[in-house]
């Protein structure tokens, strides 16, 4: 499954820079709104799915290299935080879907 | 053609917004970067208007190319192109001078101006090569799209190359340099409460590892002791702190130094959970009480100085194993990190 495919079936909005979603795919998934345990338990190449839209958020991104972040609920990062995550390659995608239903629909596409 | 440089045709002619400035590409930015003169070629074979259609055929065709301008006494007096040539052909009219065939009135570029100028012409009209003038409105040179092309693969290639050879320097730095102890000591000033810069010190040591030529894992697994040490500063501390990170052939030292207000206990500080963070650090996602057992996990070595009243000292180390050193990094990607 690529990021591609992931952005077309969950009517994802690309929040950053487009990229060669195609190119890229997505190693299983983490879901939490607490930095600490992302960084603990998210593994490189996992969708990060959460909530909170603020700048540590690409941060702890660009530390786990994880494959994107998908935020729920609408939750919309500052222009500021944008041009951060451009320009440290780490791609955010939105949805108005809370977290619960964005991991299972994940889930059920295969990224496991 | 590339597909970039497709895209830039149809994107001239019209303001860039703050919108399109951001997906604006390194290509895009070179196509403003560079001049013509850069990516022009100088050997310009030029013909006079008195010269005959086969000798145009003659020159098309001994150097490949699609054109060429026609000068009088140094001054540029028309171009002649392949299409001209076939009229003539057409007309069965080989020998007549160019001047009867040649387009007069000629667009030229300036030396001195971007090559996206070029590229506006070339869009614009249906014009492959253009004449390239000085100042003095002197013939300096040809430009066509392969030029531009090319021009614009050699700077990417150039940019790509500092970029490694700024790798390979940094990465061989141990090695260049003998003494009884080598280490790097860089600095970092962290301000309290100042969330928005935060990740950005061990954003910088992750890199700054990554050019020295540690392996990702390594940089992964500084970069996560370097970030949750800078995060309590920003969270805990009354007047920020200090980080700073030596390294070494064989380890990494780590270690923030602030003034206050201290850990009353430090063995319920390490308690997983355990978190004096304030609501606006939990509205953030900080404060999961595991920020130091994260450290924990990635270092070989933590150690805390601090009491009330007079600040805190985190020591960090992280040792290579005896199979690692810093060397150039894989290009392959790599396995899960800690």
């Amino acid at each position: 499954m690529t990021l591609q495919e992931l952005i077309t079936k969950l009517n994802l909005t690309v929040i950053t820079a487009p990229r060669d979603f195609k190119t890229i795919a997505p190693q299983g998934g983490y879901a939490s709104d607490l930095l600490s345990c992302v960084i603990a338990g998210a593994q490189p190449g996992n969708v990060w799915v959460t909530l909170q839209a603020h700048m540590n958020v690409v941060a702890v991104a660009a530390l786990r290299d994880v494959s994107a972040v998908i935020l729920t609920e609408n939750a919309q990062p500052e222009i500021s935080v944008i041009e951060k995550a451009n320009e440290q390659n780490v791609i955010l995608l939105g949805t108005s879907v809370p977290s619960y239903q964005i991991v299972g629909k994940l889930w059920e596409l295969g990224i496991r | 053609m590339s597909d970039s440089l497709q895209e830039l045709y149809g994107r001239t002619g019209r303001t860039i917004t703050d919108r399109d400035a951001q997906d604006i590409t390194r290509v895009e930015e070179l196509s403003y970067d560079l001049k013509t003169s850069d990516v022009m070629s100088r050997d310009v074979q030029c013909l006079a208007p008195m010269d005959t259609m086969r000798a145009v055929f003659d020159l098309l065709r001994r150097d490949h190319i699609s054109g060429a301008p026609v000068m009088q006494n140094d001054t540029l007096v028309g171009v002649i192109s392949q299409e001209d040539l076939m009229r003539a052909m057409a007309d069965g009219d080989q020998n007549a001078p160019i001047q009867k065939y040649m387009t007069e009135k000629v667009i030229t570029v300036k030396s001195y101006e971007p090559v996206v100028k070029a590229l506006e012409i070339f869009a614009r009209t249906k014009i492959g090569r253009l004449p390239v003038v000085d100042e003095n409105e002197k013939l300096v040179g040809m430009i066509t799209k392969g030029d531009i092309t090319r021009g614009v693969l050699v700077a990417i290639r150039k940019d790509y190359q500092e970029e490694e050879i700024r790798r390979y320097r940094a990465s061989h730095l141990f090695e260049d340099i003998i003494s009884d102890r080598t280490s790097l000591i860089l600095r970092y000033k962290i301000k309290p409460r100042d969330f928005t810069n935060g990740g950005q010190a061990s954003s910088h040591i992750k890199r700054a590892l990554l050019r020295l030529g540690a392996s990702p894992q390594l940089a992964r697994q500084c970069g996560i002791a370097v970030y949750e040490a800078e995060m309590n500063l920003i969270i805990h501390s009354n007047n920020g702190g200090v980080l700073r990170v030596q390294v070494e052939p064989r380890r990494i030292l780590m270690q923030t130094s602030d003034d206050g207000p201290g850990i009353p206990d430090v063995k319920q500080a390490l308690q997983p959970g355990w978190s004096t963070a304030s609501e606006l650090a939990r509205s953030m996602g900080f404060g999961a009480g595991m920020g130091l057992v994260n450290i924990q996990r990635c270092v070989n070595k933590m150690d805390i100085e601090s009491a009330p009243g007079r600040g805190t000292k985190l020591f960090m180390e992280i040792h290579l194993r005896s199979d690692e050193k810093f060397k150039a990094p894989p290009e392959s990607p790599e396995g899960p990190g800690v």
